[in-house]
């Protein structure tokens, strides 16, 4: 440690220099952490997915309903625990644009079935008693303002379309997980069938099974027994059935590696130029440290010291800079990542990446100067 | 008087390692802010452009997508007969009954995905102007034959000319493929409404789209079709109606392209300072010989800005060079209204190069500001007493 005082006065030799480096790998580092927490929050979406729970849907696509009588034999299914149902209502608040996801659900085997959900006991019995009554989202109470008992008007593209929903909050919720979102909208599938003239299906079926072993087997019964039917079904684990969703953005995870890639380099250029400017500067410096008796690889060192010192500083500022902005906004870009966050891995994975920056860079301008020749340096600066 | 150019391009030469070093470090930042636009470019046209706005889409009353929609054949016929309809010469009207539907394809290579099966009136390609079969030849009325768009052309298996593709339990041949502009109908099939009809959901078609006869007349044909009781339908100009599908993704795309492209300049900016700064330090000697030789202060300025830029103008024309690979690149995502894949190809377009290297002068520019006004404002006694 007796050197680091040595290295703080040399990288307070141009201070400007080292501090617009310092913030450059600052801003690469927010850059790399946040594309990476958009590849982690994606990861864990799918992860939300329970594997002892099944989505049952139609074969085709989700878009189209299955029928009711389904619900009577799926319970008897062996392996099969309950069963619930739900349906995309796409309800809109205001503007089409405040998009939030909302759904008719069969509340009391639903509710039974998701203990993410949490919510406290007389709010659930006053949603569970009431035809209108709706379930919100912590999240979602926030960003419009909502009180509970409040009365609110959705519409919806596709239900009853000329008509205003209305619902009245009885209930929220706070999720167990984050990833699971605070930003869902639930409410009866009664409401929703005979609001919208019963013409109303289920969309989807949600099975809870005994053992997650069962899935394979159950998933074959159901979609064996339904193949010829007028709605053959696809049954897959909800951790399957999200995974699925997931995948439908395109490859995200490959363009944020991508652009990553790229930050990194722009950056390392940026660092390993500035440290190249230093270690100019500095010749007979350096060349004077030697014939003080300073050994080639200790300069080596000190100069290597000296890259990371600034890199770890600017990387130290980038990640938890990340971390603080992303944890404080609530950022959870635009709805569709839901439990945005910069995991501690990911920061961890940041702080290594700054010190190989470090390395990197400075790796050039060490070797240079451990090799310079000392009479030949001297003798030129006269 | 200016100091010649020639002046900067020697000094850029002097110093290879470190103009290298900052001029890849902005061509990196410009090609990856070429990269996100050319993708976000792409996306649009693939869903924002697929409409046109001399087109009109009929849909049923409060449907936002084609797929929750449905018209009668009543309804349709009712619509088609209507004087703002524009006509071929031969009298037809220019309009296309459509059935809507969606079938699952296996992706070579694995998942599934889902497909639009669009079933249209032949006419369809005199409605839609940039629509044009590129590979073999127009399905036959009353064949089950169909039109493949070139985006899903060898991603999904049966594809190529003369391949079977097998959905609503029927086997269906390909005989032709279809280029539209790069719009969305180009992830589509194509086959003819007659067809698809029974095949799928009887006897409903779920859209009708029209060439108006007068573009600009578009409020009133809309009013005319809403207010009719014998309609129960919505009237959007096409170009909207796609475009309204696709607001999100879009919106989401380029505030990442802004965000990333904007911290990335920051640090690129901050190198390109550190850069110039050490240049201007550098020739200090030098600038206390032009400063008494007669040039103003404005032209050491100017001078020291111009090399910036130059060395900026490098940096994006390595990004632009960089980028052109990415030209014609497919990918893919989904149309979440209707659960459907959408392919759409990078789009890197001669504007999109020219702002990548606007975007890179502005860099070189706000980072060689401060270091080009310190070579301006040096007292010449002082830098000369360093020569």
């Amino acid at each position: 440690m007796k050197y680091a005082r040595l290295v703080w006065v040399n990288m307070m030799r141009n201070k400007r220099r080292t501090v617009l480096t310092t913030l450059s790998v600052a801003a690469a580092l927010f850059l790399f952490v946040s594309l990476r927490s958009v590849n982690t929050t994606l990861a864990d979406a799918r992860q939300v997915g329970s594997e002892s729970r099944m989505v049952t849907r139609h074969a085709i696509s989700i878009v189209f309903f299955l029928p009711e009588s389904y619900y009577g034999w799926l319970v008897t299914v062996p392996g099969v625990k309950s069963v619930s149902w739900a349906e995309w209502f796409n309800g809109i608040y205001r503007d089409p644009r405040d998009f939030f996801p909302s759904f008719a659900v069969e509340a009391e085997s639903y509710l039974a079935m998701y203990p993410e959900m949490v919510i406290p006991e007389d709010q659930r019995r006053a949603f569970l008693g009431e035809r209108t009554a709706a379930l919100v989202g912590s999240g979602l109470m926030e960003r419009f303002g909502w009180t509970l008992g409040q009365t609110i008007q959705l519409r919806s593209p596709i239900w009853a379309p000329d008509q205003d929903w209305p619902f009245t909050i009885r209930a929220v919720y706070t999720p167990t997980n984050p990833s699971f979102g605070d930003a869902l909208f639930f409410f009866h599938y009664e409401y929703l069938y005979e609001n919208a003239g019963r013409r109303a299906q289920p969309g989807w079926y949600v099975l809870e099974i005994e053992d997650p072993a069962l899935a394979a087997s159950v998933a074959e019964t159901i979609d064996e027994h339904y193949r010829n039917s007028r709605a053959a079904t696809k049954t897959e684990t909800e951790r399957a059935f999200q995974t699925g969703f997931v995948t439908m953005y395109g490859n995200v995870g490959f363009l944020m590696n991508a652009i990553g890639l790229a930050v990194f380099f722009a950056i390392l250029l940026v660092a390993a130029n500035a440290m190249m400017m230093a270690a100019r500067e500095r010749t007979s410096e350096v060349a004077v440290l030697k014939t003080l008796g300073y050994s080639d690889r200790l300069l080596f060192g000190l100069v290597l010291a000296e890259a990371a010192t600034i890199t770890l500083i600017g990387g130290l500022l980038g990640v938890f800079g990340a971390k603080l902005a992303f944890e404080g906004s609530g950022f959870q870009g635009l709805g569709f990542l839901p439990g945005f966050q910069v995991k501690w891995a990911t920061a961890m994975a940041g702080m290594a990446i700054a010190l190989s920056l470090g390395l990197a860079s400075g790796i050039v301008p060490a070797w240079w100067a451990a090799r310079l020749p000392v009479a030949e340096t001297l003798r030129r600066v006269g | 008087m200016a100091i010649p150019v020639i002046y900067n391009l020697r000094s850029v030469r002097q110093r290879p390692v470190s103009t290298t070093f900052t001029a890849s470090g902005m061509g990196l930042v410009v090609l990856v802010f070429i990269a996100m636009m050319a993708l976000s470019r792409g996306f649009r046209s693939a869903l924002v452009e697929t409409g046109s706005r001399e087109n009109v889409i009929v849909v049923r009353s409060g449907a936002d997508n084609e797929l929750i929609s449905g018209l009668s054949r009543q309804t349709a016929q009712t619509i088609t007969g209507m004087p703002f309809v524009a006509r071929t010469p031969d009298g037809r009207p220019l309009a296309s009954p459509e059935v809507y539907v969606l079938v699952s394809l296996e992706r070579l290579g694995g998942s599934d995905a889902l497909v639009v099966a669009r079933g249209i009136d032949p006419e369809a390609f005199q409605v839609r102007k940039n629509v044009r079969i590129i590979a073999g030849r127009m399905f036959n009325p009353g064949a089950p034959e169909i039109l493949v768009g070139k985006n899903i052309v060898g991603r999904f298996a049966g594809t190529e000319i003369g391949g079977v593709i097998s959905f609503a339990n029927r086997d269906w041949t390909v005989v032709g493929h279809f280029a539209a502009g790069g719009s969305a109908f180009e992830s589509e099939i194509w086959g003819e409404n007659e067809q698809f009809m029974p095949a799928f959901r009887g006897d409903v078609f779920q859209s009708l789209t029209f060439r108006m006869s007068d573009p600009g007349a578009f409020q009133s044909i809309r009013q005319t079709l809403e207010d009719d009781p014998r309609l129960p339908v919505d009237a959007h100009r096409e170009y909207d109606f796609y475009a309204n599908q696709s607001y999100l993704l879009t919106r989401i795309l380029s505030f990442a392209a802004t965000f990333i492209a904007g911290i990335m300049a920051i640090g690129a900016i901050f190198g390109a300072v550190n850069t110039m700064y050490a240049t201007v330090s550098a020739r200090a000697p030098e600038i206390a010989v032009l400063l008494p030789l007669g040039f103003r202060p404005l032209s050491v300025l100017a001078s020291f800005l111009l090399e910036a830029s130059l060395i900026a103008l490098l940096g994006g024309l390595l990004g632009c060079l960089f980028s052109l690979p990415l030209n014609g690149i497919v990918t893919s995502t989904t149309n979440w209204q209707s659960m459907s894949e959408v392919a759409f190809a990078f789009r890197v377009t001669p504007e999109l190069l020219l702002r990548g290297i606007i975007f890179a002068l502005v860099m070189g520019l706000v980072g060689g500001f401060f270091p080009a006004l310190k070579a301006a404002r040096q007292p010449v006694v002082q830098a000369a007493r360093q020569a």
